[in-house]
């Protein structure tokens, strides 16, 4: 079973927004809600880097567990989803939320916050699929037509990556094997289970792996 | 004589008892369970057309552009 995750890699986003853009465009988000954006860190900066961030679909996520409604579900692909006829527009999840996805339309005169809006996966939600009321309330539903969402099949340089997460992460350790370089980042070889001293997976441009220190040597 | 004495043991027994109450005072801190959802239900994204519900062809389906993405494959193939 696919467990739907985003993977950014910030050595190939170049900021071009087309992600924001394409998500924007897909479902026709109002004016003021950015369901994706990109985040650029040192900005101006030589060697700045850039990632697309949106709802991360959490394994157990935040906004779920503060929602006093409860109007949050996880499909069977781990995509979390919400019932906007539900939401309340409270703003707990938003304040939860360690990515900032959750997004409130602003209505009216005075910053009347609206339901909550935030990526969905392009997964739509809980109406029936593909019709005009999921699309009005979500946005339009690509799982549903065995596609992966449109930030991610947009991306120029797919720097963005979307779809099973096993799947995205060989496709990002490839990557970094034939690049030559990352591999010897601090966290690698837990995420990406590099078994070390083989050298089977390991990056061509890594550092090898320093021998373990060995242990009950002579005494004085 | 004895309905007045009755009536000593009575309130004494209702003292003892509130104060007993005292004790059995509840912890106020909420041990947190996860909700359930309460929205509407939904359907799996397999489930209707042009699938109509081969889970099977829908993971291919989008395992194949997953895998797509990764141009190194791409053009090895």
């Amino acid at each position: 079973m696919a467990r739907m995750k985003f993977l950014c890699d910030a050595e190939r986003c170049i900021e071009c927004n087309g992600c924001v853009t394409a998500c924007k465009q897909e479902h026709e988000i109002p004016w003021g809600v950015n369901r994706r954006r990109v985040v650029t860190i040192n900005d101006g900066v030589p060697g700045e880097r850039s990632i697309s961030v949106a709802c991360m679909h959490c394994s157990d996520a935040p906004c779920m567990a503060v929602c006093p409604v409860d109007c949050f579900y996880k499909t069977e692909e781990g995509v979390v989803l919400h019932d906007k006829d539900l939401c309340i527009g409270c703003g707990y999840c938003f304040y939860a939320c360690p990515f900032g996805a959750p997004q409130f339309p602003q209505t009216g005169a005075f910053g009347v916050r609206g339901k909550m809006d935030k990526c969905t996966f392009c997964a739509g939600g809980p109406e029936p699929d593909r019709s005009d009321a999921e699309f009005q309330k979500y946005g339009r539903n690509r799982l549903a037509e065995g596609k992966l969402p449109a930030c991610a099949e947009m991306c120029s340089t797919k720097a963005l990556l979307g779809g099973d997460g096993d799947t995205i992460a060989n496709i990002y350790r490839d990557r970094v094997m034939h690049r030559g370089k990352g591999g010897e980042v601090w966290g690698w070889a837990t995420a990406y289970k590099m078994p070390t001293g083989t050298g089977g997976a390991q990056p061509p441009g890594a550092a090898p792996t320093a021998p373990a220190p060995a242990t009950g040597g002579t005494k004085s | 004589m004895s309905g007045i004495r009755t009536g000593w043991i009575a309130i004494g027994a209702a003292t003892i008892a509130l104060a007993v109450a005292g004790c059995g005072e509840r912890p106020q801190v909420i041990n947190y369970k996860q909700g359930k959802y309460q929205g509407k239900p939904d359907t799996s994204a397999y489930s209707n057309a042009p699938f109509n519900g081969n889970r099977q062809q829908w993971d291919n389906a989008i395992d194949t552009r997953t895998r797509d993405q990764n141009e190194y494959a791409r053009l090895r193939d």
